[in-house]
């Protein structure tokens, strides 16, 4: 089933897959805040070029991600034709000037601004993509839990997230099972039935599904407590977790230095776009 | 109360799972093109109705941040946030609704309702939309228009879906005072 084909770990001999997950962790934080803060054309090149050198570090083939560079695609059409439907002359109020280069219909006028903008979203979904590929592809799920505690994050949490990665294919596949056999007893929930019998029949599938996470949780969360979980508030060791090695440090440091110069771009411009109008 | 605590890390976790499998496989029809209706926001409400805001809130950042990675791509922080709003809000609500007492009449269906109206309205018409605007600078109108068709359907599914869940769950324990004394 579908379930191999999201959140995929890809096994490899790389400099990426060898740092630890704390280190992917953080890098993927700076970067994402770094590529958040800046719509500066010449920074947001920048970011893509590192983003893009990280993947090829990676040797994680494009085949291999073909299905979510596919769906980000069709996002980000999808994406900027709502954002000229619903304002074709954003790109104006941001940068001040307006260049008509083609007149359509009605208020709508392809601008050089709006374009300009729309390529500035545009280039940051290529920013984004590789980095958050690597961060799922190359970072092992046994070792998140530890890479979050190790950023800071309470180990309670990490645990948690653990959980949800741990149980998502079972979860998965009780769902698949109840909805099949609500089907087979003629529970419908196409568009042949109305929508509120629609949501009434989804609760036919979500009740056994509800119930069964919840004695689950129980199962769980007594387990847990046998073991001594939670005994030390504060700490608690990881079978995973690795030391930081030169790489891990220098990843790092390229992250703070990404957004650093994301930041200072931003304050001595004054604002966080790049005007080549004016 | 350790124990409970215990409980929650774990109820986190599944029901983040839970509402990482809702959303991201589960496509029902609404009628409109495109839009689906996202029974994990009906999941959400009832979570942290039964476990609190701690958990109704962690629930959906994990939930929707799991969801966002796995279309490939960062996260979309504004609508993480909201979602982890709406769980936090919902679970405000749950010392009000005392599920795990096995009663849940028309008194509770009418809180639940309006605390699922509430968070999610602000959510998707005020901190969703104005995230938007601040961190990537999208146009107000379009955010706004997304905003609230996502205020609209995700109240209705948690109102409808999330109260019928309730009550069929509530049916299933037993209820305080629920022994005789013969």
């Amino acid at each position: 089933m579908a379930a191999h084909t999201v959140l995929n770990y890809l096994p490899r001999k790389s400099v990426v897959h060898e740092l630890t997950g704390a280190t992917k962790l953080a890098f993927f934080l700076l970067f994402t805040f770094a590529s958040m803060i800046t719509y500066d054309t010449r920074v947001l090149v920048l970011l893509m070029a590192v983003s893009f050198s990280a993947f090829r570090l990676s040797r994680i083939r494009l085949r291999e991600v073909r299905f979510m560079l596919v769906f980000m695609l069709v996002f980000l059409l999808l994406n900027n034709f709502f954002i000229f439907l619903f304002n074709p002359d954003q790109g104006t109020e941001i940068y001040g000037t307006r260049h008509v280069l083609v007149h359509l219909f009605w208020r709508y006028d392809v601008t050089a601004e709006q374009l300009f903008y729309m390529l500035n979203i545009s280039l940051k979904y290529f920013v984004a993509l590789p980095v958050a590929i690597l961060f799922i592809s190359a970072t092992n799920p046994s070792e998140f839990a530890a890479s979050l505690n190790r950023i800071g994050i309470s180990y309670r949490v990490g645990y948690s997230v653990s959980i949800a990665l741990r149980y998502i294919p079972d979860i998965q596949r009780d769902y698949h099972n109840i909805s099949q056999a609500q089907q087979a007893r003629g529970v419908e929930l196409g568009k042949k039935e109305k929508l509120l019998a629609r949501l009434k029949n989804s609760v036919n599938i979500l009740m056994p599904l509800i119930i069964s996470s919840l004695s689950r949780i129980d199962t769980i969360s007594n387990a847990m407590e046998l073991r001594g979980f939670g005994k030390d508030k504060r700490k608690r060791t990881w079978y995973v977790q690795r030391p930081f090695k030169r790489n891990d440090w220098l990843a790092i440091a390229l992250g703070a230095l990404l957004l650093a110069v994301s930041l200072a771009t931003t304050l001595w411009n004054g604002s966080r776009f790049y005007n080549p109008f004016r | 109360m350790k124990n409970s605590s215990i409980k929650t890390v774990v109820a986190i976790g599944i029901g983040a799972a839970l509402f990482f499998v809702l959303g991201r496989f589960v496509a029902i029809p609404s009628g409109i093109p495109n839009t689906n209706i996202s029974l994990q926001y009906a999941i959400l409400g009832m979570l942290a109705a039964l476990y609190g805001p701690v958990a109704g809130g962690l629930n959906g950042f994990i939930g929707h941040t799991l969801i966002d990675l796995s279309w490939g791509g960062s996260p979309w922080w504004s609508w993480v946030i909201a979602s982890a709003f709406v769980g936090v809000v919902v679970g405000l609500f749950a010392k009000k609704l005392n599920v795990s007492e096995g009663t849940f009449g028309k008194k509770e269906i009418i809180t639940f309702a309006i605390a699922n109206v509430v968070a999610n309205v602000i959510a998707w018409i005020g901190i969703a939309p104005a995230l938007d605007v601040l961190i990537y600078a999208e146009p107000y109108s379009k955010v706004i228009a997304q905003g609230a068709m996502a205020a609209v359907a995700n109240s209705l599914t948690a109102v409808i879906v999330g109260a019928l869940l309730l009550v069929a769950y509530t049916k299933t324990i037993a209820k305080q005072g629920s022994l005789d004394k013969e």
